[in-house]
């Protein structure tokens, strides 16, 4: 077993998907020559050749137009959008045409394309380098959408992702490339190495699109959360000193609702963190699903804690940024409720 | 007095009531433009994009270096399949008309295009239609049965009730699907090019949008993937003057030609008289040529004219002048090959109305075929269970539980006629409490 952070576990998921399926094709800004701006790709074109990892144009909605289009003529296209803020000029493409295509045509046409593009805060990036746009894309029928929280998710996701038959939005949370972030900017980094899951294996294997994971099992409330939150959840148990059960979504759409059930069922309480904005969020379908699923076990009101309903602000990223006293004050609050 | 700017809002050479005026579109006479080698640098062939390729002469003969000398038997074969075109249109529109199918789009004058690229063209080689494009339909071979049942979203629909009218789609024909979202398909139809000369193949790519819709981006990312990557695709702007009520002005046609963008792009941009059969196709054949050789992608604006509606939900006699269509300098696609094939004695009048007659009795009974699979209105009806398939490769347990609840409530539906039709109230509480 290797140890990997979050990039390499990225880049040897592709490498082995390259290997063994040719029709497997990466394509994206700076991802060929240069091998991505945050090296996920590097080293692919080398290997594999300019025919197969692409540097493409600045067009987000011409990347996954042609991603479809290759789709659509048997090959397997992995298409990076280098920053999710980014993704938007491709929103028509992935919505009216990558998610729809098997419906419209009953099956006659589909485009396995997986869309992978890194999102989340606490990089200094500001309004437009910041964003966690996964709630508007888990409203789209016809695409799934994961965001793992560690390299050997990540790898064993994207594997699966890349095989499926499905379209894919593959969200990375960049601030998990390089270490488990518990949240607090003013700690030294930590190594990826230092995690359980930067154990990761060299070949080929994959994790479940469909299934939810608990990562800290608990007794007194369940904690649902993906991608960066699931180690800041991690840092507001410790500080609030509760027995709280956290389940990383990973998987959020289709959601495994039984796993995310099943717990809330058992703890009665339930705290949902997320870094996107919580208006609209996918933290209120969480909510809804928790409500409707669980409503006789629930002993507090459902809490929900979240980016701010503001554009993520450069100069006040921590003060944004859900962290763990946010969420420990929470888990505090829905205690507290008899 | 102070300098201040002024917006410049375009306005169509005529209203209704209005004399028409078609003193904008410039010609070139027939036969007058070079046709240079397919291999030649698009740097090099600029003026095709200024000038016009025709081959048919105003009395109907074939002039000049783009004529494809086609065989008479070939060309009796495309008169054919723009007249079958244009009555299938005039019965499914009349079938919208009697609340038979929801919506119709008919493609009258603009049936060369079609026609022309889909005979020109290879039967390996993808093409990404735009929705007025039924001619490709019918050049490859699909039966109108299959066409109208997908209008008629009924038990044979290929698209099992979930498209309107018109977005057909063919995968065995390699036509792909068409998307009620314009341009889309674009880009598409690059990408589909570029995994062609990824893996390899000698088959091509060939998209069309209308010149309204080139304003979209997608067609800017299609021309700029397609450059960049020197894609083996055609792309089509099929300029037929008017986007629903907006003239091609509003799309930038006032100061260029739409084909003056391939040049722009570094590709090479050529204006045909669209409405002349021999011309799109010899224009058709000369960029499919250079496709196939690694010579890269061609824009090919089709000058013509949308004699009808936009769709069945359009009413053009509040915008444009009803006469527009008779005044249009270059004619009707059909009459025209009609001219020329009867000047080369393989054709008559009297020939002409037996196969009119002939594709209309043809027309007429495919309908009652299809709709013998039901219509709106009437007749075998898809299950609406059906619904929930094809969203995702295999049903997830949402869609599964969704499905389950919807055929709940079918089923509390008793049979029409039966005497025991609950009301509305009832069955949702029987629902609720099996819920």
């Amino acid at each position: 077993m290797a140890h990997m952070n979050m990039v390499q576990a990225l880049n040897s998921a592709m490498d082995i998907m390259m290997e063994r399926d040719p029709r497997v094709v990466v394509l994206g800004e700076d991802v060929g020559y240069f091998g991505g701006v945050f090296r996920c790709t590097d080293g692919l074109q080398r290997k594999y050749g300019e025919q197969r990892v692409l540097d493409t144009p600045i067009a987000e909605g011409g990347i996954v137009a042609a991603a479809i289009g290759m789709g659509v003529n048997g090959l397997k296209p992995v298409a990076e959008i280098q920053f999710a803020d980014y993704i938007y000029p491709a929103f028509d493409q992935i919505v009216s045409e990558l998610a729809r295509l098997r419906y419209r045509t009953a099956g006659e046409f589909s485009a396995p394309v997986t869309i992978r593009t890194p999102c989340g805060g606490g990089i200094r990036g500001g309004q437009t380098h910041s964003q966690s746009p996964e709630g508007v894309f888990t409203h789209v029928c016809g695409i799934k959408v994961v965001m793992p929280s560690n390299p050997y998710d990540a790898k064993g996701l994207l594997i699966s992702s890349i095989e499926d038959e499905d379209p894919v939005v593959f969200f990375e949370p960049k601030r998990l490339y390089n270490g488990p972030f518990d949240g607090d900017p003013h700690k030294p980094a930590v190594p990826w190495s230092t995690h359980p899951k930067g154990a990761v294996p060299e070949g080929y294997y994959k994790v479940s699109l469909s299934k939810a994971e608990v990562v800290r099992p608990g007794k007194d409330v369940t904690i649902l959360a993906y991608g960066t939150m699931v180690h800041v959840a991690e840092a507001a148990v410790r500080l609030a000193k509760v027995d709280a059960e956290i389940v990383d979504v990973r998987a959020l759409a289709p959601l495994d609702t039984d796993t995310l059930c099943s717990s809330v069922c058992k703890t009665g309480r339930c705290v949902i963190v997320h870094e996107a904005t919580r208006y609209s969020g996918f933290g209120a379908e969480l909510a809804a699903t928790v409500q409707e699923e669980c409503f006789w076990h629930l002993e507090a009101p459902i809490a929900r804690v979240t980016g701010w309903d503001t554009p993520y602000p450069h100069a006040f990223e921590w003060e944004y940024f859900p962290g763990p006293a946010r969420i420990a004050a929470a888990l505090t609050r829905v205690m507290e409720e008899k | 007095m102070a300098q201040r700017s002024r917006l410049h809002v375009p306005h169509p050479p005529a209203r209704p009531g209005e004399k028409p005026d078609f003193s904008y579109v410039t010609l070139t006479p027939a036969g007058t433009v070079a046709r240079p080698d397919a291999k030649a640098p698009a740097r090099e062939l600029e003026n095709l994009g200024r000038e016009m390729v025709r081959v048919l002469d105003d009395d109907g003969r074939a002039q000049g270096p783009w004529n494809p000398h086609l065989e008479p038997e070939e060309l009796q074969v495309a008169l054919r399949h723009m007249l079958l075109t244009r009555i299938f249109d005039d019965r499914m529109q009349r079938m919208q008309r009697q609340g038979r199918i929801s919506f119709y789009m008919k493609s009258t004058g603009e049936e060369a295009v079609s026609v022309a690229q889909g005979m020109a063209l290879q039967p390996g080689d993808m093409l990404f239609p735009s929705y007025r494009n039924q001619g490709l339909f019918i050049v490859r071979g699909r039966s109108l049965v299959d066409l109208m049942c997908q209008c008629l979203s009924n038990t044979r629909d290929t698209c099992r009730g979930r498209q309107m009218p018109i977005m057909y789609h063919w995968g065995a024909g390699n036509i792909f699907s068409i998307s009620g979202n314009l341009a889309t398909q674009f880009p598409q139809a690059v990408g589909w090019a570029m995994a062609a000369a990824i893996k390899g193949e000698d088959r091509i790519a060939a998209a069309w949008i209308g010149e309204g819709a080139s304003a979209e981006a997608d067609f800017h990312h299609g021309m700029t993937f397609a450059s960049v990557y020197q894609a083996p695709v055609i792309l089509n702007i099929v300029n037929n003057q008017w986007a629903i009520s907006t003239f091609q002005g509003f799309a930038g046609g006032e100061r260029r030609t739409f084909a003056e963008y391939g040049p722009g792009y570094g590709i090479p941009g050529v204006r045909v008289d669209g409405n002349d059969f021999l011309a799109v196709y010899g224009v058709t054949r000369w960029a499919a040529e250079r496709a196939r050789q690694s010579g890269g992608p061609t824009l090919i604006e089709h000058v013509t004219y949308r004699a009808g509606a936009h769709s069945t939900s359009d009413d053009p006699s509040r915008y444009r002048p009803k006469e527009e269509w008779t005044a249009w300098p270059l004619g009707d696609p059909i009459s025209r090959l009609k001219q020329h094939l009867i000047g080369l004695g393989e054709w008559s009048e009297e020939r002409h109305t037996a196969l009119e007659k002939q594709l209309e009795a043809h027309v007429i009974a495919c309908w009652k075929e299809a709709a013998g699979f039901g219509t709106l209105t009437e007749g075998p009806r898809l299950d609406p269970a059906t619904m929930f398939e094809d969203v995702f490769h295999e049903m997830p347990p949402h869609l599964v539980r969704q499905r389950e609840e919807l055929r709940a409530l079918a089923a509390m539906q008793p049979a029409k006629g039966s005497g025991e039709e609950k009301s509305l109230e009832a069955r949702s509480a029987a629902v609720a409490k099996e819920g």
